[in-house]
């Protein structure tokens, strides 16, 4: 490929797409990292599992309910997928990984693991792994717009937008609330802010299904570009732990940022040497934990 | 009910603390009425700060009897019994790096009406004030523990636990400290005062509970203090 502006430009915006799901996904494992200890295993898994809920809304829930004409659109499932996953992480939380606290943090990593492979291995079981197609995706969003140096399609344009405001909504309401106060005080010293009278239990329990919540969005923003595969999520949280390892844990801010920036970056790859843009990120991922090893945006303890 | 037992602020009896695997608190019985200040006094290790931990429900676990004003809260979560009206300043100061000043004074929610507002405490505290935007530990020691009492202050709480405020603190910062603790007594506030320094307790005190090895070894009422000085500083190790 002949580097000009053009192409450069192209694939740092397609970089910039992938790039934003990095972010939503490092961001929520960061917030659950933050709150909870634990480094969220299933978070692929459930991003699967929110692009499902808006496959099966639009496919299967209406003959299954009686109502063949039924179908669950787009818009949506952007609302219903991350509460039905919400819910179940919350569910999750409470039965499960509440159990665990009180001992290392390996055992809620180890659980969380064992639980991604068990949805990851049901959903193998009745679907296809090659994926199947999400035809959902609205009138309004078919088709190109010009951005001056490209045509971009206009719908992976709403997925940069939506998933940068998300973002940034999300770090403004921690960074900048008092909603969000109770969060940052409860990372750092949850005993005393249960003595100041706040349920941090409930709080918990909330941020996990946030955090998860956050990925079943993701999973819907990516249904209509990728098929809906159940190995969808395994193949993505790869990438986004190498993420989250070279921004490091924790840092709110640090994972939306390193998210977009290794999006990019991959993109920019794929113009100077291709076969590289899918093993630089883990490239990146072995200079950093060399040189600072927790992370970019990491706090050294 | 007797009109002694009706003002109780708080009751402990046969209170047995743990954390983990060690037992701390041997059967600890102690009460203290309203507007009353008392100290826990004890040498290093004692389980002062264990006490004041168990009234919080922030030990591993306890068993025997808390009341306050006579609602049982052994078997109660810690934000449920903040919400009785306790107000608690930890011995590590527990100031917020993540958030600012402000923030920090703004984060325990008011469990009671009748706390200060925010004017108020500002007016208090000017130091707080001028520094609200900064990040919390960024404030020196002194400020850093007027933040840690001035945030109990707005909440409403009327019993405050207040454990080694004075630790490490500058003269002049310290009877800073003694004057508010004398202010707060007069607004009829009751408070448990956790102290090293006995010189900055003895003045402000009704009564002192001597702690050692995880029970109470005796009680000193203010009047009986001069008597009892020689078995206190036997006990104190001084
Ligand atoms: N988290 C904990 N785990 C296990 N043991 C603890 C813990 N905290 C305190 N202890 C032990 O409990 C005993 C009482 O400690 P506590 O902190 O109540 O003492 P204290 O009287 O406040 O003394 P000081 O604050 O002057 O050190 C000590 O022997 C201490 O080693
Ligand atoms: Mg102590």
């Amino acid at each position: 490929m002949e580097i000009t502006f053009q192409t450069v430009m192209s694939q740092v915006m397609l970089g910039l797409n992938n790039g934003v799901f990095y972010a939503i996904l490092s961001l929520g494992l960061a917030v659950i990292f933050g709150l909870l200890n634990i480094v969220n295993f299933a978070h692929g898994a459930l991003y699967m599992l929110g692009a499902y809920v808006a496959l099966l809304g639009y496919t299967t829930l209406g003959p299954l309910i009686g109502m063949p004409d039924f179908h669950l659109n787009y818009w949506a499932a952007l609302l219903v997928a991350p509460m039905v996953v919400g819910a179940l992480g919350m569910a999750i939380e409470r039965t499960m990984l509440r159990r665990l606290y009180k001992f290392d943090h390996l055992y809620g990593l180890l659980l969380t693991f064992g639980l991604a492979l068990i949805i990851q291995g049901v959903f193998t079981n009745f679907f296809n792994v090659s994926g199947d197609p999400y035809d959902a995706k609205p009138e309004i969003l078919n088709g190109a717009v010009s951005l001056g140096f490209m045509m971009f399609p206009k719908y992976r344009l709403w997925v940069i937008v939506i998933s940068l405001a998300v973002c940034f909504g999300t770090w403004f309401v921690i960074e900048r609330t008092k909603l969000g106060s109770y969060l940052r005080a409860g990372t750092e010293n949850p005993e005393l802010v249960k003595a100041f009278g706040v349920n941090v239990p409930l709080m918990i329990t909330l941020t996990y299904g946030y955090g998860v919540g956050l990925a079943a969005f993701a999973g819907v923003l990516a249904a209509p570009i990728y098929s809906v595969s159940p190995v969808m999520g395994a193949e993505m949280i790869i990438t986004v732990f190498a993420v989250v390892v070279i921004g490091g844990m924790g840092s709110i801010m640090g994972a939306i940022v390193t998210g977009l920036l290794l999006g990019v970056v991959e993109g920019f790859t794929k113009v100077v040497y291709a076969p590289a843009s899918s093993t630089v990120i883990f490239l990146i991922m072995v200079v950093v934990l060399l040189v600072k090893p927790a992370g970019l945006f990491g706090r050294e303890s | 009910m007797s009109d002694a037992v009706a003002k109780e602020m708080l009751k402990i009896s046969g209170l047995h603390a743990w954390y983990g695997e060690s037992h701390i608190l041997h059967g600890v019985d102690l009460a203290v009425g309203e507007g009353e200040l008392v100290t826990l006094l004890g040498r290093n290790g004692a389980g002062r700060t264990t006490i004041l931990k168990s009234i919080m429900g922030l030990v591993g676990r306890r068993a025997g009897s808390i009341t306050v004003q006579g609602s049982e809260t052994i078997g109660m979560a810690t934000h449920r019994i903040a919400h009785l009206g306790l107000g608690y300043c930890p011995e590590e100061r527990g100031i917020f790096s993540s958030l600012s000043v402000e923030e920090n004074l703004l984060l325990p929610p008011v469990v009671k009406s009748g706390g200060m507002s925010v004017e108020e405490i500002y007016e208090m505290f000017p130091n707080l004030k001028e520094r609200r935007g900064s990040m919390g530990t960024r404030l020196s020691g002194g400020e850093q523990q007027m933040l840690a009492m001035a945030r109990i202050l707005r909440t409403g709480a009327r019993l405050l636990l207040l454990d080694e405020i004075t630790e490490g603190l500058a003269p002049v910062i310290v009877q800073a400290l003694g004057r508010l603790i004398k202010q707060l007594k007069e607004k009829g506030f009751t408070i448990i005062l956790v102290e090293q320094n006995f010189r900055f307790a003895a003045p402000l005190a009704d009564r002192h509970y001597v702690i050692e090895h995880g029970a109470i070894a005796e009680m000193i009422v203010k009047d009986e203090l001069a008597g009892s000085m020689e078995r206190l500083n036997r006990y104190l190790g001084v």
